[in-house]
């Protein structure tokens, strides 16, 4: 009987655990969204609103997946060391180019509007960026990596239908194929990029 | 006039790859893979895509940054004209590809804004229900057709296309645009040959001028600007090509296989 009992609380104490921390991709997505709105719409400098946004951009995107992914089937041929390498040179680049792209925005205004769970791993939210006098309203939605409920993480951007992740894919491949398939051609590019 | 299109059609087999009649959409989407359509010149390509974005920066670019500070009635009343004369080009298109309903509800909402929309400025027909319009090709017609979509190319001042979107885009020129007709072809007492090339010149000034940042932005963080604008040209194109606003699965868990977090 008290087995019984206890196998009971644990059970339950497993299931609160769950369902408290794990975090629904429309929020993770709308909280991700409203932080980043916050901060573009500061009075800061655009210095100061990259550094911000990298942060949020290092909580809240695999970028480590994106980055492997990016790189296509080369991934498997590289040794560890060139692995430390690309991931470490991939993540100055993501970071330089995600929040350059973003402090360009002043005060976005996003509405998430809805989900499509594509399987256990993976749910779309989809969401509006609201249209300005000097821009139409685009459509973007938002590839979720929910493997471990408790901490989605984006995966792509999808915007109008037009992937991030694949456009990446097909330019870093480019620059593999103009090269050979020379790592070190990318390596230099990708340092190249940070340091400007 | 048949001989010609006859000809057109058939240099489009030649030119394009794996020719095979089908209404398959999975044979469609392989088809038309970004991943899958070869830059067979890249040089050249890439030498023109140099000249245009040249061009650009002496043309479109300064125009467009003037246009796009214009109030937004008369944006929008600019694209709204420009898209009802497209209209007159999707209507084939949807017939060639069978979907007749479409072929219906734009025909209604071209008949409506021309009239009532005061040729076209105000999108009347979109309050009426008539909504949902989507711009529809020749190329779009041909993949739906089974064509294959050829080579990558990158054509002077018009931008990034395929041998098929090319060949497509010719039989405008040869009876298959109603508005090139009765512009250019024929000789009409309402219009003229510079209406054409009007239009066409400003839905390019309207196209880049909607697309301002995004294209600065892609351009100062692009490793490879090239690469990417074709990527995001091909990935455009067969999101049309399949009439959906589905998300084209880009990312498959093999993709991920060993990538641990």
């Amino acid at each position: 009987m008290k087995i019984k009992k206890i196998v009971f609380v644990v059970f339950l104490y497993l299931f609160s655990y769950n369902y408290s921390y794990s975090i629904e991709p429309e929020i993770f997505v709308q909280s991700t969204v409203n932080r980043a709105s916050k901060i573009l719409s500061e009075n800061i400098s655009k210095e100061k609103k990259m550094d911000e946004l990298r942060l949020i951009a290092k909580e809240t995107v695999d970028i480590r997946g994106i980055g492997f992914y990016t790189l296509g089937s080369i991934r498997k041929t590289l040794n560890d060391d060139q692995k430390k390498r690309y991931a470490i040179l991939f993540e100055e680049y993501f970071l330089k180019s995600f929040s350059s792209r973003l402090a360009e925005y002043t005060n976005p205004e996003i509405d998430v509007q809805s989900k499509e769970i594509l399987s256990e791993n993976y749910t779309i939210v989809n969401s509006l960026l609201k249209g300005t006098p000097e821009r139409p309203e685009v459509k973007i939605d938002w590839r979720i990596y929910t493997k471990k409920p408790e901490n989605p993480l984006i995966r792509d951007l999808i915007i109008e239908g037009l992937s991030l992740a694949r456009t990446q894919k097909e330019e870093f491949s480019s620059i593999l194929n103009s090269n050979d398939n020379d790592m070190n051609a990318l390596f230099k590019t990708l340092e190249e990029f940070s340091k400007n | 006039m048949i001989k010609k299109i006859l000809i057109i059609i058939f240099t489009t087999y030649a030119l394009t790859v794996n020719v095979i009649a089908s209404d398959d959409g999975e044979l469609i989407l392989k088809k038309n893979d970004p991943a899958e359509i070869e830059d067979c010149s890249e040089n050249f390509n890439r030498a023109t895509f140099k000249f245009n974005q040249a061009l650009d920066g002496v043309i479109f670019q300064p125009i467009a940054s003037v246009y796009r500070k214009l109030p937004s009635p008369a944006k929008s009343g600019v694209s709204n004209s420009l898209e009802n004369i497209s209209h007159l080009l999707t209507i084939p298109n949807n017939l060639i590809q069978g979907d007749f309903k479409q072929a219906g509800v734009n025909t209604g909402r071209f008949l409506i804004n021309t009239t009532v929309g005061v040729l076209g400025l105000f999108d009347v027909a979109q309050h009426m229900g008539l909504t949902g319009f989507e711009k529809e090709d020749y190329g779009q017609s041909l993949a739906t057709l089974g064509v294959g979509p050829g080579c990558y190319i990158v054509l002077p001042i018009l931008g990034p296309s395929t041998a098929r979107d090319t060949v497509g885009s010719t039989l405008n020129f040869f009876g298959g645009d109603p508005w090139y007709n009765v512009t250019v072809r024929n000789d009409t007492q309402y219009f003229n040959e510079a209406n054409y090339y009007y239009s066409k010149g400003v839905s390019g000034v309207d196209f880049r001028a909607k697309n301002f940042d995004s294209i600065e932005n892609l351009e100062k963080n692009s490793l490879d600007f090239y690469a990417s604008v074709k990527s995001l040209y091909l990935q455009d194109r067969q999101q049309k090509i399949l009439n959906t606003k589905k998300i084209i699965d880009t990312q498959d868990d093999s993709d991920w296989e060993e990538i641990s977090q």
